[in-house]
C-alpha cells in the first residue's frame, strides 16, 4: 500500500509538469487553432534561462523563475509576431510545420549557448524530502505540485474574471465577432503564445531544479505532454489538467509495477505508455476526455 | 490554317497524358541518359553514396507525398514504416532473391498500413499528426526490445542478396566493364525511383488520385459527389507506407546494418521537411526536395571544415556542431518555404518553366 501512495505520489509530480505543458499547448490551441510543437524548445530555453538567472546571475530563485518566465514569454510572442503572423489562413499542416522548424532552430541555438553538459539548477529545496507515515515526500516534487495549482487556479481565475481573459475566450469562440466587437485578434494571438511559453519555462525550472538536473533532452518531455492534451481534449484547459495527471500517474504506476506486471512488454515500457493510453482513448472519444466534439453532417 | 501551340491542350484525353509536352518527353529522355550514364562519369565513392542516399530517401518522399500531399493526412509516423521495410529485408533478404523480398517488404509495410490506416478515418488534422507521432515512439520500443528480429538496441546486420538474374548489383559486369557495389546501387536505387514515380504519377492522374485530391481539398464535398473518402483515406495510408517500406528495405540492404536509433522522429521530420522544401503535392517535387534536402547534410559534413564557427570533431574550435548545423538549417529551410514558397521547390520550377513559356511576353 505504501509503495503504491510512493508512486501515486510520483504520478502527480510527473502529471503536473505534464499539465503545465499541456496548458500551454491548450491556450494558443483554443486561441489560435495551432499545435506548437515548439513548447519543448521554449521549454529547454525556460529552463537555461532560469539556470543562468539564478547560477551565473546569482539572482534569488523565485526571481529567477519570473525572470525566465519573462524571456520565454517575449521570445514565444516574438515568434508569433514574426512567422505565425503571415500564416494566418494556412492550413493546419503548413503552421504544425512551422512549429517544427522552430524547434528544430531552438535546439542547437540552446546547444551552441549552454552546450551538452548535464547541469544543476541551483534551488532552494535541495534534495530534501518530508516523511509522512511511511511516505517519503520530496519538497521539490511538494512545491511543483502546489505550484501547479496555483498556476492552475490563476489560470482559470484569469479567463473567467479578467477582461483580457475574456477577450481571449471570445476570440478562440469566434474570431471574427470578436474583431467586429473591437477586441485585436493580433494582440490576443501574441498574448497566448506569451503565455505558453512563461507555462513552458516554468515546467522546464520546476524539472530541472530535481535530482535529473538540466541537458538539452529537457525539451523531451513536452512530447510526452501532447498525449496528456489529446487525452484530456485539445481545446479544453480542464482536461489538460486532468489529462496531465492521468498520464503521470499510468507512466509512474507502470514505473513502480513493471517487474511484477509488465517485464513481458520490455525495458522502459513506462514511456510509451502515455502514447498507449492516448490510442485507447481517442478510439473511444476521438475528441478527447472532456474536448469540444466536432460536430459534421454528411 | 495555323499550327496550334504545342503545349495546347485539345481533349481530356490529351490533359491526362502522363507526360504532356514535348519538353517533358524530351526532359525525360535526357533523365534516363543521366540515370545510366551518370555512374559510368562520377566514380567517386563518397558522391555515389551521397545519391543513393537521396534515391533511397526520394522513394519514401514520393510514398509520404502521396498520403500527405495528395490526399491532405498529416503523417509523422513515416519512420515506423520506413524501420519495418529494413527489418522484413534483414528477416527475409539473405534467404529471398531481390525480386521477393523487396515485394515483402512493401506487402509488411502495406498491411501495416492497413492496420494503422482506420485511425485516419476517426481522427482528422492535429489529432492524426499526434497519434502517428505516438507510432513512431511505439515503434522505437517494438524495434528496441523484439530482439529477435532487430537485435534490440545493439542493432542487426542485414545480408540481403541483390542479384537479378545474372546482374549482381554489387558487382554489376557490363559489356566487359566491372561496375562497383555504389555504381550497381545507383541503377539499382534510381530505377526503382523511377518506377515509383511512375506508379504514383499514373496513380494521381486517374480516378483513385483525383479522388484522393478532392478528399484533401474538402472531404465531406468528395463525399458528397460520390467519393468513399474513408476507403481511399485507408488505401492512401496503405500505398504510402508500402513505399516507405521498400525505401527501409532499400535502406537496410544498402547500409547492411541498422539499428532502432534511426527510425526516430527526426526521420519523420525530415521527410516532411522533403516533402514541403520539394512541393507538396508533386511528383517532382518529392525527388527535387530529396536531392536537395539529402545533399545537404553530406556537402555540411564534408566542406565542414570551411564553414566557420562549425566544429567538425569532439571537442574541436567552434560552438556549433555538424549535427546542430544540420538541424537548425532543416528548421530554417522549413520555415522560410513555408512562409515564402509554399509552393517548394516544384513551384520555383513551375515559375521558371512559365517564364520561359510566355517569353518574349513575360513581365
Amino acid at each position: 500500500m505504501t509503495a503504491f501512495l510512493q508512486n501515486c505520489f510520483a504520478g502527480l509530480a510527473l502529471g503536473s509538469t505534464y499539465a503545465l505543458v499541456a496548458l500551454g499547448f491548450v491556450v494558443i490551441f483554443k486561441s489560435t487553432g495551432v499545435i506548437n510543437f515548439a513548447q519543448g524548445g521554449l521549454l529547454a530555453l525556460g529552463a537555461y534561462l532560469g539556470y543562468t538567472f539564478s547560477n551565473n546571475l546569482l539572482l534569488a530563485f523565485g526571481v529567477a523563475i519570473l525572470l525566465a518566465c519573462l524571456v520565454a514569454a517575449v521570445v514565444g510572442a516574438g515568434f508569433e509576431r514574426l512567422v505565425l503572423r503571415r500564416m494566418v489562413g494556412q492550413p493546419p499542416f503548413a503552421v504544425i510545420m512551422i512549429t517544427i522548424g522552430l524547434l528544430f532552430v531552438l535546439e542547437p541555438v540552446i546547444t551552441a549557448i549552454w552546450g551538452f553538459d548535464n547541469l544543476q539548477v541551483r534551488n532552494p529545496w535541495n534534495i530534501h524530502t518530508v516523511e509522512v507515515g511511511g511516505l517519503v515526500f520530496g519538497v521539490k516534487d511538494l512545491w511543483t505540485i502546489g505550484l501547479t495549482a496555483a498556476v492552475v487556479v490563476g489560470f482559470f481565475l484569469f479567463f473567467k474574471y479578467s477582461s483580457l481573459g475574456l477577450a481571449m475566450r471570445v476570440t478562440a469562440f469566434d474570431p471574427e465577432a470578436a474583431l467586429a466587437q473591437g477586441i485585436s485578434a493580433k494582440k490576443i494571438y501574441a498574448v497566448s503564445w506569451a503565455i505558453a511559453a512563461a507555462l513552458a519555462a516554468l515546467a522546464g525550472i520546476a524539472m530541472a531544479a530535481g535530482p535529473g538536473g538540466l541537458s538539452p533532452s529537457i525539451g523531451f518531455i513536452a512530447l510526452a505532454a501532447f498525449p496528456a492534451m489529446i487525452v484530456g481534449g485539445m481545446d479544453s484547459p480542464a482536461g489538460a489538467v486532468l489529462g496531465g495527471s492521468l498520464i503521470g500517474l499510468a507512466e509512474a504506476l507502470t514505473r513502480g509495477y513493471q517487474d511484477q506486471l509488465f517485464s513481458w512488454a520490455g525495458d522502459n515500457v513506462s514511456v510509451i505508455v502515455p502514447y498507449i493510453l492516448m490510442i485507447v482513448v481517442l478510439l473511444i472519444r476521438p475528441y478527447g476526455l472532456l474536448g469540444t466534439k466536432d460536430v459534421r453532417r454528411v | 490554317m495555323a499550327k496550334p501551340h504545342r503545349d495546347l491542350v485539345r481533349d481530356y484525353r490529351q490533359d491526362l497524358r502522363l507526360f504532356g509536352s514535348p519538353t517533358a518527353r524530351a526532359g525525360l529522355v535526357a533523365m534516363l541518359v543521366g540515370l545510366v550514364m551518370l555512374p559510368m562519369v562520377v566514380q567517386d565513392d563518397f558522391w555515389l553514396s551521397v545519391l543513393v542516399y537521396v534515391g533511397i530517401t526520394a522513394v519514401g518522399a514520393i510514398g509520404l507525398n502521396l498520403l500527405t500531399g495528395y490526399c491532405g493526412q498529416i503523417s509523422l509516423g513515416h519512420a515506423f514504416f520506413i524501420g519495418a521495410g529494413a527489418y522484413v529485408t534483414g528477416w527475409v533478404g539473405s534467404d529471398l532473391p531481390l525480386y521477393l523480398w523487396l515485394p515483402a517488404a512493401a506487402l509488411v509495410g502495406g498491411m501495416l498500413g492497413a492496420v494503422i490506416g482506420p485511425f485516419a478515418l476517426r481522427l482528422r488534422g492535429h489529432y492524426l499528426a499526434i497519434v502517428t507521432l505516438g507510432l513512431v515512439f511505439i515503434g522505437e520500443h517494438l524495434w528496441r526490445n523484439w530482439r529477435g528480429l532487430t537485435g534490440g538496441n545493439s542493432g542487426t546486420s542485414i545480408n540481403a542478396q541483390v542479384a537479378l538474374g545474372p546482374v549482381d548489383f554489387n558487382r554489376v559486369e557490363l559489356a566487359g566493364e566491372v561496375y562497383s557495389r555504389n555504381q550497381g546501387y545507383f541503377w539499382l536505387v534510381w530505377v526503382l525511383v523511377a518506377i515509383v514515380a511512375l506508379l504514383v504519377k499514373n496513380l494521381v492522374r486517374t480516378r483513385p488520385g483525383r479522388a484522393l485530391q478532392a478528399v484533401r481539398d474538402r472531404d465531406q464535398a468528395a463525399e458528397v459527389i460520390g467519393v468513399r473518402a474513408g476507403r481511399y483515406k485507408i488505401g492512401a495510408f496503405v500505398v504510402s507506407s508500402a513505399i516507405a517500406s521498400v525505401a527501409g528495405a532499400l535502406f537496410g540492404s544498402y547500409q547492411q546494418f541498422v539499428s532502432p536509433d534511426e527510425w526516430n522522429l527526426l526521420l519523420s521530420i525530415q521527410y516532411i521537411a522533403i516533402v514541403i522544401v520539394g512541393g507538396l503535392g508533386t511528383v517532382f517535387g518529392s525527388i527535387l526536395g530529396a536531392v536537395f534536402v539529402g545533399a545537404l547534410p553530406a556537402l555540411i559534413d564534408r566542406f565542414g571544415d570551411a564553414i566557420p564557427g562549425v566544429r567538425t570533431g569532439v571537442g574541436g574550435e567552434g560552438f556549433i556542431s555538424v549535427f546542430a548545423l544540420n538541424q537548425a538549417i532543416f528548421g530554417v529551410l522549413i520555415v522560410l518555404f513555408l512562409v515564402f514558397e509554399p509552393r517548394g521547390l516544384a513551384g520555383i520550377w513551375l515559375r521558371i518553366k512559365a517564364y520561359f513559356k510566355s517569353w518574349p511576353f513575360s513581365y
